[in-house]
């Protein structure tokens, strides 16, 4: 046996180079997931159109102000941020049907039956001196008593909470329970 | 002799696990160099918030970045919020241009998903991104997200 072999190429570093080929990709993937707030901007009103006052009537909007300080209104009565939350959740379910709160329209809603739809409505207005910070976290805590109220009715109705539902679901109960945040008109840019 | 002896000295050396070390050395520059896209001009901190929503597709948002330059643009820029758009800093009037641009570099179909990410620091104030808003209004891009990282509980 004169013939000799070469002895094949080393092979077993193959396994490692595939795995850091993986961490190479795994790492590279965008790792910062793009999240926050989704918003939905009112259109501009056209030029030509009468700016009428939209003929909402008092009890079923409030205005939630937040001042150059960073002070927060509701309506008219200073609150710390921890109480905005509760603060829109009676506003926004009334339960007690409170005439100084928002009236509800009985609505036929696919999959919930009939169901009194609030129609308040959430202004949140701000000063131009307003921290983004500060506007966030109260425009967090307004998703967050949204995403609360709907929680609750999707339990109540479904016994499941509402991430669980399927999205026919969901559909109803966003539908029932409404994301009625208006961001107004920066009013003050004018008078600074 | 036994069949599989080494000692010949026409075999071919062997790798060894250097290779290894070397891909090492080669993933480890190709991961830390950066894969994006645009340069941060602008520091940006997002605010924090608990009821945050994934953006769905990524592929149809536009970034607009609004906050205080850079450290070592500061001395050209100053320190005062400002609005980067792509690559360069921008004024309010110029996100028309930008959001047509945008529209236009996405298919006919998904353009009324198109989604403005707006990132900006937690710092700036108000001012700026009502201007924004406004503008944004104005192109009907009415499509917004306001960009936060999720806080710790």
């Amino acid at each position: 046996m004169s013939k000799r072999k070469t002895p094949g190429l080393n092979t077993q570093s193959t396994a490692d180079i595939a795995f850091l080929l993986l961490c190479y990709f795994l790492m590279t993937s965008t790792m910062d997931q793009q999240s926050g707030l989704q918003r939905r901007l009112p259109p501009m009103p056209d030029k030509n159109q009468k700016v009428e006052d939209q003929k909402v009537n008092r009890r079923n909007i409030i205005m939630v102000r937040i001042n150059s300080n960073d002070r927060l209104f509701a309506g008219n009565e200073a609150l710390d941020i921890s109480q905005l939350k509760d603060k829109a959740k009676e506003f926004l379910s009334n339960p007690t049907n409170d005439p100084s709160l928002p009236e509800k329209e009985d609505k036929e809603i696919a999959g919930l039956g009939t169901y009194p739809v609030s129609k308040g409505v959430i202004s949140l207005q701000n000063d131009r001196g307003t921290s983004y910070q500060a506007y966030i976290a109260v425009q967090n805590e307004l998703v967050k008593a949204v995403n609360e109220l709907r929680d609750e009715l999707s339990k109540a109705k479904f016994g499941r909470p509402f991430i669980a539902l399927t999205e026919d679901q969901q559909d109803a109960i966003k539908k029932a329970v409404p994301q009625n945040i208006s961001e107004a008109e920066p009013k003050d840019v004018a008078k600074k | 002799m036994p069949k599989f002896s080494r000692s010949g000295k026409k075999d071919m050396p062997e790798i060894g696990t250097s290779s290894d070390i070397v891909f090492m050395f080669l993933f480890f520059f190709m991961v830390t160099t950066q894969l994006r896209k645009t340069e941060n001009m602008v520091m940006v901190k997002l605010p924090e918030a608990t009821e945050i929503a994934k953006l769905e597709r990524k592929d149809l948002a536009s970034y607009i970045m609004i906050g205080s330059p850079t450290r070592d643009k500061q001395a050209q820029y100053g320190t005062d919020a400002r609005i980067q758009l792509n690559d360069s800093f921008k004024t309010v009037d110029d996100i028309r241009d930008f959001i047509a641009a945008e529209r236009e570099s996405k298919s006919e179909a998904d353009r009324q998903f198109m989604t403005v990410s707006i990132k900006a620091d937690e710092n700036v104030r108000m001012g700026i991104i009502s201007d924004v808003k406004q503008e944004l209004r104005r192109c009907s891009a009415l499509k917004i997200m306001y960009a936060a990282r999720r806080a710790e509980k």
